[in-house]
């Protein structure tokens, strides 16, 4: 038989008030919540004991020990005597060990509200300082790779023939796809607007030249910041996570030359490789609708790409490629070393890490386009 | 006994983590060749100690002192060269996912010694057998229990026979047998090898078996309240909260 909770409050004498709880106790139910009690003694302030009678009380779990925790808090606010004898003899023996440890009040008091202004002035400060962090990580890089280069860097070779793989071989199919289609979709507006002037063989520069110049460095940057980025934060970040960083600190071997180096120069050495890949992708895309659509004959269409393409543009894209490259692996890998402790923590870091590695690519792209635009070339 | 040496001088220290003051004034010495108890009442601030001890975090105020160095105001190369005497067991074991166990135990080596890579493969079997883990030197650390972990990363730690040795709850998730075993290990260590050890526990059955001096902090009080050999403490300390650590509260 199951019967709700009750609660029933006497006042046998004027100093007392006695708690009669009957029925079933437990979570989930509708219990009568320690306010009642709270009201019941706001009316007569000469209270000074509590006393219970489970008598009544058929079973009791959790939502017993809650309401009386209340009660509790209750009567040492009010200076009430709470006696305990009346409850069932396992719950005083419960109780006696939730508060055999003085609740913590010391402790950090949660944030409260922030005004607009405060917000404001916090994420400045935060900007300038993740700004002064990201400085300081890339200089601590350049140090690396200077030691690198002096050949006292410590970083495994297995690691960086692991890393090397992972961010090539098989990163192909993906990059072969998306560098195909936007080969073809080039292709495709290009050819819309030449064959009203009937030049429809110039399809082949302008795929060629895109390509080779931008389009497969950016798409193939982009592509490796969401692959390999995300992974070296996620890697880096569980690292972090299990103290596997701090060992390696506390044995004095620089994290900086044993993680981060080898991910920098395998992403630095391939990314061009793939570029490369990425450039022939994209010509084949273009060439499918050239041929295929606008019948140019493949060896005209081969013919008049290579005469559009010239070694300085291929110079830049691939140049390009090394670059992304460099900011893919350090964004990854920096996201990575700020990670905080927890499992959320590793995920910001791979979000954050495809983030900043975008528009690290995007800014940098600008850059490049601008200087070569001075440079004449 | 030899004449007492320090090695590790802890002087007014205060640790906090942003404002939150976790404990203050704590001034106590660690000998050479102490086995040297860190304990107290769980989250009251012992990782933390180890992780100021260690370099990993500054503290918010007071000296750390290796002899006659003073670590945290001198320059990362000299924390770099003093901390690559000490070997570390980290809580959570913190073994490097990526790499077996042999080649966890052997980084260390092959980045401070001139050992060919048979020497050091004798190195890293002796170490697995000293912690009772012979034939698990191609297992991931993913592969194994917690326990091993544990055990794997006091094989690590041990890599390179430091003078200082740094155990964050070595003894948690073994077994008594194993427990026991690590304890003879610990104290051979000392006779043997001179090794300071730093431990962190709360394994009453060690701490008074191998603890040769100790600091208890205490949470209530935000600071120490007493440093010295365990069972000398256990005799003579008036302190109920020392007292009750020690006695695992049962009244005598
Ligand atoms: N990164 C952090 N930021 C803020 N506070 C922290 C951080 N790490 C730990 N603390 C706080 O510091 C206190 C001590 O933590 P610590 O890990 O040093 O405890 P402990 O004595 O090692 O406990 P245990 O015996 O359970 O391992 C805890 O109360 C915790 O709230
Ligand atoms: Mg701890």
């Amino acid at each position: 038989m199951t019967a709700r909770g009750e609660m029933i409050l006497e006042q046998p004498s004027a100093d007392t008030l006695k708690v009669i709880l009957s029925g079933d106790w437990k979570l989930g139910g509708e219990l009568p919540g320690a306010d009642k009690v709270q009201q019941r003694l706001e009316g007569r302030p000469g209270v000074r004991n509590l006393v219970f009678d489970t008598r009544e009380l058929t079973s009791w779990d959790t939502g017993l020990l809650t309401f009386l925790m209340n009660l509790g808090t209750l009567c040492s606010r009010q200076k009430i005597l709470l006696n305990r004898d009346g409850l069932p003899p396992g719950a005083q023996r419960l109780l006696e060990l939730a508060l055999a440890v003085p609740e913590k009040t010391d402790a950090r008091q949660a944030e409260g509200r922030v005004s607009f202004l405060a917000y404001l002035g916090n994420q400045t400060v935060e900007l300038f300082r993740s700004a002064g962090e990201m400085l300081e990580f890339i200089g601590d890089a350049v140090i690396a790779v200077l030691r690198l280069l002096r050949g006292k860097a410590q970083y495994r070779r297995s690691d960086l023939g692991l890393i090397m793989q992972a961010v090539s071989a098989q990163a192909l199919p993906i990059v072969s796809l998306i560098c195909f289609l936007v080969g073809l979709i080039l292709a495709f507006i290009g050819a819309i607007q030449l064959q009203l002037f009937g030049a429809q063989i110039y399809v082949a520069d302008l795929v060629g030249i895109a390509m080779v110049r931008l389009m497969a460095a950016i798409m193939t940057g982009i592509v490796m910041a969401g692959r390999t980025g995300g992974a070296f934060a996620a890697q880096l970040g569980t690292m972090q996570v299990n103290q596997e960083i701090d060992a390696l600190k506390t044995l004095g071997i620089s994290p900086m030359e044993f993680l981060v180096l080898p991910r920098m120069l395998a992403l630095a050495v391939m990314m061009p490789l793939l570029c490369l890949y990425a450039n022939i992708m994209g010509i084949l895309g273009g060439m499918v609708v050239g041929v295929g659509m606008l019948n140019i004959g493949f060896m005209e269409y081969y013919n008049e790409t290579a005469k559009a393409i010239g070694l300085w543009n291929l110079g830049i894209g691939l140049f390009s490629g090394l670059v992304f490259g460099v900011i893919v692996a350090l964004a990854g890998c920096m996201r990575g070393m700020q990670c905080g402790r927890s499992a959320s923590a590793v995920g910001d870091a791979a979000t954050s890490a495809v983030v900043t590695a975008i528009v690290g690519i995007i800014v940098s792209t600008a850059v490049i386009t601008v200087l070569c635009n001075m440079l004449g070339i | 006994m030899t004449e007492k040496e320090a090695h590790i001088t802890v002087q007014d220290l205060t640790m906090a983590y942003g404002d939150f003051v976790l404990m203050r004034d704590l001034t106590f010495t660690i000998n050479r060749g102490d086995i040297f108890i860190i304990m107290g009442g769980s989250g009251c601030g012992k990782s933390t100690m180890m992780t100021i001890l260690i370099g990993l975090k500054t503290p918010a105020k007071g000296r750390v002192l290796y002899g006659e160095v003073d670590f945290w105001g001198a320059d990362q190369q000299t924390r770099d060269r003093i901390i690559r005497r000490a070997g570390v067991m980290y809580q959570s074991g913190a073994l490097w996912s990526s790499m077996t166990l042999a080649e966890n135990i052997a980084l260390p080596l092959e980045t401070y010694t001139d050992l060919s890579p048979g020497q050091i493969r004798e190195v890293v079997k002796l170490k697995l057998a000293l912690v009772g883990m012979a034939g698990f030197e191609e297992f991931y650390p993913s592969e194994i229990s917690g326990g091993m972990q544990k055990r794997a990363g006091i094989a690590r730690a041990m890599a390179l026979d430091p003078e200082v040795l740094f155990f964050d709850e070595p003894s948690a998730g073994l077994d008594p047998v194993s427990a026991r075993r690590l304890d003879d290990l610990i104290l051979e260590l000392r006779e043997s090898l001179g090794t300071t050890m730093v431990i962190v526990t709360h394994e009453l059955a060690s701490i008074f078996a191998i603890g040769s001096n100790s600091v208890f902090l205490d949470v209530s009080k935000r600071t120490m309240t007493a440093t010295g050999n365990p069972n000398q403490l256990l005799a003579e300390t008036r302190d109920p909260n020392l007292r009750q650590f020690l006695t695992r509260g049962e009244k005598s």
